[in-house]
């Protein structure tokens, strides 16, 4: 997608939005709810014009196109399914427009049915499914025509968790078993994450960041992206020296630490770092880069929050996973020195 | 569980039934006072025979269903069958069935352009819809007979643009009928079409075209199927008073292109035979009965086949 701006009337949904997708990978929108995932999305299927820019497939210009001229299929987020048909009718719809011998159309929804586990439901009028079941029509029924790029727009969000779990693994190996390319919308970054090969970050109609869910996690360029996904510490440093990938900054404590950062970045003067909870370590007084109060420990089960209260400003939480059982060694009010690991920090793009 | 207890229980459904029969005595009151009843006085007057001046003397006749069927000759006492009632019958049902097809191609995209309006916009367009309403069907006929007769605005128009040199005949025709029956049932039609449509979900039709249907896959294979329970409802609002028209075919039909409607009148009025008159309309409740059974069978019969 090229340069891809959209407006409703006076209101800007999309601007400037430039993407590569590569065909085969499981490509995921990310942003929250009115960033305009969706509106990308209909761009690349036909129900909407991009105001500017292009919709290129194979380095064709597919944006003007009507969308039954695009080799491109939805699964809706209400599903959508045609409530007058069966299941197997639903599946085989795209084929039957498509103008296929019934005979190459029996067959694929026999495939279909059996790829989305509701074999011998194909007679079943849709309605009498369950939502589970809806939803695998669905995918069913987009995948059926076999298209270039599979589009889904939350497709998951109507299920409960443990469905939406299991289906998060059927979706990954469905993509894998068909080498379609996938492109999925989410606003759950932990969705987008487990399932993705790549996740491109939105907000208000822009693309932030695009990058593997490690480079989104880790790496991350900015702190709306930082701050969207997972939990995130900012502290303020300043750059003291920069070589190669890798750039030394002065903590407010007066340590100095090494920080990787975005492309196309110079660091110099004032910076914004991010630190994860789990990246760091709390130890002793002065064993550590940080100096602090423990406020407050936040049992968690697999694993316990430190809020610490940094000397000098600000709250630091640390995650440390309990390896053992019993008590964790550390109380509160006491004060403790937090440890960063190496080569954890990331200097933002202010 | 004991006996009382089973007592109980039935005593409980009892009541339970009771009470639903009060419950829907005012609607059945209803039913049988205004429809029911008034059918039945007509069946027994079609088994009565004709008094002199109209009316019925109380005698058990099957004279009236006789005539229905067959005429006798004045003078010999042949008997015939009755061509002209059979003729009056297929010409009622054929201009019924046309106006239906044509109140279903012009209100179809009517109701559909109301549906595909912002919400707020539809009441409005609705609103539009009913107005000829408003004004008694007598008159409404009166304005079309202003708009096709010989001297009315389309053949005045044409003349004067010079595409016609001598008025073209509509009034007293089947066309004009035809034309005067489709504009005064159209928002019948419309109305449940609407209904039916604005129910509709539209990410279906988006789905339909995401399945690489053209647009009349998506009108044929989608919208109509999805719609069709507004498309009977309409048909049959339309048919039914379209098939037992009046008004319409005497005023557009003049006095030679009768319906039904015109036929029965006649046999009230200067007929003077009313047991023939209520045979006639008994007839054509039963005709009514038999088409909307055969329609509406056929018409959910295919709902399930149309898409194999
Ligand atoms: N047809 C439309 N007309 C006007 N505004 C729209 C339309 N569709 C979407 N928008 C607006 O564009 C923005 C992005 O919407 P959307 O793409 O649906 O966001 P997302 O899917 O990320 O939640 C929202 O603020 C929404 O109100
Ligand atoms: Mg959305």
């Amino acid at each position: 997608m090229h340069g891809i701006k959209k407006w409703f009337g006076t209101f800007q949904a999309v601007d400037d939005v430039t993407l590569e997708i590569r065909s085969n990978e499981f490509f995921t929108l990310l942003g929250p709810s009115g960033c305009g995932k969706t509106t990308l999305l209909r761009m690349i299927a036909g129900f909407e014009l991009p105001t500017e820019g292009q919709v290129l497939l194979d380095g064709t210009d597919i944006s003007r196109l009507l969308p039954n001229q695009r080799p491109v299929n939805t699964v809706f987020q209400n599903y959508a399914l045609f409530p007058h048909l069966t299941v197997a009718e639903n599946i085989g719809f795209g084929l039957k427009m498509l103008g296929k011998p019934k005979s190459e159309i029996d067959s694929v929804v026999k495939d279909m049915l059996k790829l989305v586990h509701l074999e011998g439901r194909g007679n079943n009028p849709v309605t009498q499914l369950s939502g589970g079941q809806q939803q695998r029509v669905a995918l069913a029924r987009a995948l059926a025509p076999r298209p270039k790029v599979l589009l889904l727009d939350e497709p998951l969000s109507a299920l409960d968790l443990k469905l939406r779990k299991s289906m998060q693994m059927e979706l990954k190996r469905l993509q894998l078993e068909t080498g379609i390319t996938f492109v999925f919308v989410t606003h759950d970054q932990e969705e987008a994450l487990t399932m993705s090969d790549r996740i491109a970050v939105m907000s208000t109609g822009t693309v932030r960041q695009v990058g593997s869910p490690w480079d989104i996690y880790d790496r991350p360029a900015e702190r709306f992206v930082a701050d969207f996904i997972g939990e995130t510490n900012f502290l303020e440093a300043d750059v003291v020296s920069v070589s190669g990938d890798r750039a030394r900054v002065r903590l407010s404590s007066g340590a100095e630490i090494s920080a990787t950062y975005p492309d196309g970045v110079t660091p110099k003067g004032k910076v914004t770092i991010v630190v994860r909870p789990e990246h760091a370590r709390l130890g002793p007084p002065g064993s550590g880069v940080l100096e602090g109060v423990l406020d407050d420990i936040v049992y968690l089960g697999t694993d316990n929050h430190f809020h610490v209260k940094v000397d000098g400003g600000g709250t630091f939480i640390v995650r440390q996973q309990n390896a053992k059982s019993g008590p964790c060694g550390f109380s509160e009010q006491e004060r403790v020195s937090i440890a960063i690991n190496d080569d954890v920090a990331q200097i933002l793009r202010d | 569980m004991t006996l009382s207890a089973q007592d109980a229980t039935e005593q409980r459904q009892k009541k339970h039934v009771r009470d639903r029969w009060l419950l829907s005595a005012p609607a059945l009151i209803l039913i049988i006072a205004a429809s029911v009843g008034p059918l039945l006085i007509v069946v027994l007057y079609s088994f009565l025979a004709p008094g002199s001046y109209g009316d019925v003397k109380w005698e058990f006749s099957t004279e009236g269903w006789f005539n229905v069927l067959f005429t006798r000759d004045i003078f010999d006492d042949t008997v015939s069958l009755a061509d002209a009632h059979f003729s009056i019958f297929w010409r009622s049902i054929k201009l019924a069935f046309a106006t239906t097809v044509f109140c279903l191609i012009f209100g179809f995209p009517t109701a559909y352009f109301i549906a595909t309006r912002a919400p707020h916009n539809r009441s409005l367009w609705l609103f539009l819809i009913t107005i000829p309403f408003w004004t008694n069907m007598l008159i409404r006929t009166f304005a079309i007979q202003e708009v096709i007769r010989s001297e009315g605005i389309i053949n005045t128009l044409l003349m004067k643009i010079g595409i016609i040199s001598a008025p073209i005949q509509m009034m007293f025709t089947d066309f004009a009928i035809m034309l005067g029956m489709t504009y005064v049932f159209l928002p019948l039609m419309v109305l449940p079409l609407y209904a039916s449509l604005e129910k509709l979900d539209f990410r279906l039709i988006e789905a339909g075209y995401d399945l690489y249907a053209s647009r009349f896959g998506v009108l044929w294979r989608i919208i109509i199927p999805l719609v069709k329970p507004g498309i009977i409802a309409g048909s049959i609002l339309v048919f039914v008073p379209a098939l037992s028209s009046y008004v319409v075919p005497r005023v557009l039909g003049g006095g030679k292109n009768l319906m039904v409607g015109n036929l029965i009148e006649l046999q009230f009025g200067q007929g003077r035979n009313w047991p023939l008159g209520a045979a006639l309309s008994v007839t054509l409740v039963i005709i009514v009965l038999f088409a909307m059974l055969y329609y509406v069978r056929n018409a959910s019969k295919s709902g399930g086949s149309a898409h194999g």
